[in-house]
């Protein structure tokens, strides 16, 4: 018998749970929304009831200033949707209080994979595999050219660059939530113990993995600093920052960003980086091939990003695959 | 070969010329010899290996990586070396990088018969950064910005010796340079340069924008649509000589055009317009004087070639228009006012074959106005433009204030809908930045298609180009391979310089130098211009 699926229905705006009547990171405000984790193209406000972990509630409540409607879900617990479908959050890897979801109807099992990673990340719980019908899986960096290098070859890229500079600082530009903290912890971890500077957009949410249990260390705000102070230090602002105005008040910055995107030199040009640091918080090319082998699903669906390799790589290993059209999902601050 | 990586990998990423030449001049001062020459032989293309070509690239990647893989990859990446040293499978042992002489001799010594089997062996020693290096150094794509006078510039301020020394020691010596070197970073005996060719700094001009001249004080020609060039001829100690052709950037371009090189018979320093025989450029008012010349895209035919065909030359004949006469039988003219140089030049015109050389037309006005109606009517002409230059002014290197002008005619404009994008590359790669545009065959409410008239992938600011990526990629309707087909939802406007009939073009029509003007997001399609429009724009 053709499996069909039929009880989970991709839309533009987001995956649709049909049997529950909620959605999974909807881009549009749903009565029951199903959140993998908080970047704002995924947790969207204005919900009347939002499902997800603690910690992309308190995600979400710092940046929507409410949480009305917020229900949290512990990694592992399953809960009744109605209309005869569970549902669970599994660790995702991606940043925080990331969530892969399970949902379980009628004896099949889908996994809709949300944003993640396989390498290891100080911020936050492994990816978890899990066995399903069918993986709902992300496609951010589907292309083979995409094989991310180990985050300590990068680190020591920008600490080299550090000390190579007294008289100057590395600004770097970091997307806000998750890829600032990881690379803070990652600094750390490699014994840098100097004071980092903040754009004052990061603040909170530094703040908040702290409250939460990750310890980044000593950090300062770049607008209570003398450019003498900030000279030979490490600046971290949103990748928005890097070629603004703000950056005027800092010691000669080198611009470096963290994404993904920097394993391609014409991108980082186009953002007129001088150091690209090729670090990622989604699944490089290996990754992703190497979950849907170990997953195993019968049908693999790929969503935002560059389907079209993801499918013929699937093509290639006799894997049933589609591609989903969802809309709304920002790519280029990775 | 994992310092020269990082060397060209800075210099991708650096746009500050003071910043490039410091990075190239901390690499020269630090790398040992023969290592350096090489480098700075593989940096300004002066390397040439015959059996890696960049279709060697596609095919080995095409033995380890399915095609659709390749195919898809390389259209996001936009370059095919950079995209095979990603794709290429990481080896199971630690790379073992050679040094860039080690690199160098084993390319050197490939041939086509064993390339395939040779250039594996040295990608499997490096790393990604590393292969990028190396493919680019193997088929002498580098294209990073790197002219012969900044690498010059660079050694200098290296060893703290002056360019012009430089320049000057420079010729004759062939890669890796070692007389240079030993020169200036050991104070040897400087080799040689007596009889050579050298090149000298081209004086250029400034846009004219709002500025006002006297026409009593300035001449004024046409601004030829080919490529600058200086021909030197020099005689060394025995009487032989030699003509060198050099590019804007002081490249040597002899060997693209031989015939050129081949028919200054005295010793000279001259510049002028490098073009190619045909009727598109000056029409029947210069005829008179003399002959017309075919269009850049004739022209380009021969650019960037080491070897000639002799069907090329018979196909695409070049000569040069003479601007100007810097040195002559070994008298320095360059302090002389410009009208003095120019009754030198016209002088010596007699001692030229016209098949190679002719004079470039001095303009008759007495007023700005007068000159701006004689530049309007060129656009039948397909000229882009006027020069002025001071009646006194000497012949100094860059570009000085109030001496040389230039001034372009101002653009045709037509409102066009946005049809099919494709990735570009290069600077844009990645982002679907070359656009195919169209206008009405007819009333759009009646029924009426549109019809491509023109291609465009400049004019546009980087915000804005990044905000038509993501116009195309939500606007797509069809995708036909690396093509994207819109809405055609999107009004361009487009400038050119002049527009053509065409046979090649099912809307009958060819414009020159089309670019984005402006975005149209205001405005409906159904509003953009009818080909009938565009058609009343023909001079032909």
């Amino acid at each position: 018998m053709a499996r069909d699926f039929s009880w989970i229905r991709p839309e533009p705006w987001g995956i649709h749970v049909v049997p529950a009547d909620c959605w999974i990171d909807p881009a549009r405000p749903i009565d029951r929304a199903l959140v993998t984790h908080g970047h704002a193209d995924h947790a969207r406000g204005g919900h009347g009831q939002t499902i997800a972990t603690p910690e992309t509630l308190a995600i979400m409540k710092l940046r929507y200033a409410t949480d009305e409607g917020a229900t949290p879900v512990a990694y592992g617990e399953t809960l009744s949707l109605g209309g005869g479908v569970d549902a669970t959050w599994l660790p995702a890897g991606h940043v925080l209080g990331s969530a892969q979801i399970l949902l379980e109807h009628a004896g099949e099992r889908i996994i809709v994979t949300g944003d993640y990673k396989r390498r290891p990340d100080p911020t936050c719980l492994p990816f978890q595999v899990t066995p399903c019908d069918v993986l709902v899986t992300e496609a951010t960096f589907g292309l083979p050219v995409f094989r991310h290098p180990p985050v300590e070859q990068e680190v020591a890229k920008l600490l080299k660059a550090l000390a190579a500079n007294p008289e100057r600082c590395v600004l770097v530009g970091a997307y806000a939530l998750g890829k600032a903290q990881r690379l803070m912890a990652e600094v750390r971890r490699a014994g840098h113990t100097a004071p980092i500077y903040l754009h004052g957009a990061m603040e909170r949410m530094c703040r908040l993995y702290e409250e939460l249990g990750v310890d980044l260390g000593d950090l300062r705000l770049v607008s209570d600093a003398t450019k003498d102070d900030i000279a030979g230090h490490l600046v971290v602002c949103p990748p928005s920052a890097l070629n603004d105005r703000w950056s005027r008040r800092l010691p000669d910055p080198i611009t470096a960003m963290a994404s993904g995107w920097m394993r391609v030199r014409q991108r980082a040009r186009q953002r007129m980086v001088e150091l690209p640091l090729v670090i990622s918080d989604h699944a490089d090319w290996d990754e992703l091939t190497q979950t849907v082998e170990e997953v195993n699903p019968y049908e693999t669906w790929i969503t935002h990003g560059r389907e079209e390799a993801m499918l013929r790589w699937c093509q290639l290993h006799q894997r049933r695959a589609k591609a989903l059209a969802l809309v709304g999902y920002e790519e280029e601050d990775d | 070969m994992e310092e020269f990586a990082a060397l060209l990998d800075a210099l991708v990423y650096t746009r500050s010329r003071n910043a490039k030449l410091k990075l190239l001049a901390d690499y020269l001062r630090e790398t040992p010899d023969p290592d350096r020459g090489w480098a700075l032989a593989a940096l300004t293309d002066g390397l040439n290996f015959p059996a890696v070509k960049s279709s060697t690239i596609r095919n080995l990647l095409s033995e380890r990586v399915d095609p659709i893989l390749w195919a898809l990859s390389r259209d996001f990446v936009g370059d095919s070396a950079e995209t095979a040293s990603l794709l290429w499978p990481e080896p199971d042992a630690a790379p073992t990088p050679p040094s860039v002489s080690e690199a160098v001799d084993a390319l050197a010594q490939m041939t086509r018969a064993n390339v395939m089997s040779e250039l594996p062996k040295l990608l499997d020693r490096l790393d990604a950064n590393g292969r990028y290096a190396l493919l680019k150094m193997a088929t002498g794509a580098m294209r990073i910005g790197i002219s012969a006078r900044l690498a010059k510039t660079a050694f200098a301020q290296a060893f703290g010796v002056t360019v012009e020394d430089v320049e000057e020691h420079w010729h004759g010596q062939t890669p890796p340079y070692q007389p240079l070197f030993a020169w200036a970073a050991h104070g040897e005996e400087a080799p040689s340069s007596e009889g050579i060719p050298l090149f000298r700094p081209f004086m250029l001009a400034h846009p004219l924008d709002e500025t006002v001249v006297d026409m009593a004080e300035y001449a004024a020609e046409w601004k030829w649509d080919g490529i600058r060039v200086q021909l030197v001829r020099a005689n060394n100690p025995e009487g032989l000589g030699e003509t060198r052709v050099y590019s804007r950037s002081g490249d040597d371009i002899s060997g693209t055009f031989p015939e050129v090189a081949a028919s200054l018979p005295f010793e000279a320093v001259l510049d002028g317009e490098l073009l190619v025989r045909g009727s598109h450029q000056g029409g029947p008012e210069n005829d008179k004087t003399q002959g017309g010349a075919a269009s850049f895209n004739a022209l380009q035919q021969r650019l960037g070639r080491k070897v000639v065909s002799k069907k090329m030359l018979a196909d695409y004949p070049a000569f040069v228009r003479l601007y100007d006469v810097l040195i002559l039988d070994g008298e320095n003219l360059r302090e002389l006012p410009w009208e003095q140089r120019r009754a030198r030049l016209e002088a010596l015109m007699p001692r030229l074959e016209p098949e190679h050389f002719d004079l470039s037309q001095v303009i008759e006005a007495a007023t700005l106005d007068e000159l701006a109606a004689i530049r309007e009517r060129a656009r039948d002409d397909a000229i882009e433009g006027v020069m002025l230059k001071r009646r006194d002014s000497p012949y100094i290197a860059g570009r000085r204030t109030g001496l040389w002008y230039k001034w372009k005619r101002d653009p045709l404009l037509v409102d066009c809908v946005l049809m099919y994008a494709q990735r570009g590359n290069g600077r844009r790669s990645s982002f679907y930045s070359d656009y195919t545009f169209g206008c009405w065959d007819g009333d759009p409410d009646q029924g009426a298609e549109l019809l491509p008239v023109g291609k465009a992938y400049f004019g546009f600011t980087d915000e804005e180009l990044k905000w038509l990526d993501r116009y195309v990629r939500s606007h797509t309707v069809n995708r036909f391979g690396p093509v994207r087909e819109t809405d055609r939802s999107l009004v361009f406007e487009v400038a050119f310089d002049s527009i053509h009939a065409s046979k090649r073009h099912k809307s009958g029509l060819a414009m020159r130098f089309p670019r984005i003007n402006r975005i149209r997001a205001d405005k409906p399609a159904h509003e953009a211009d009818r080909i009938e429009a565009l058609r009343g724009m023909i001079r032909d």
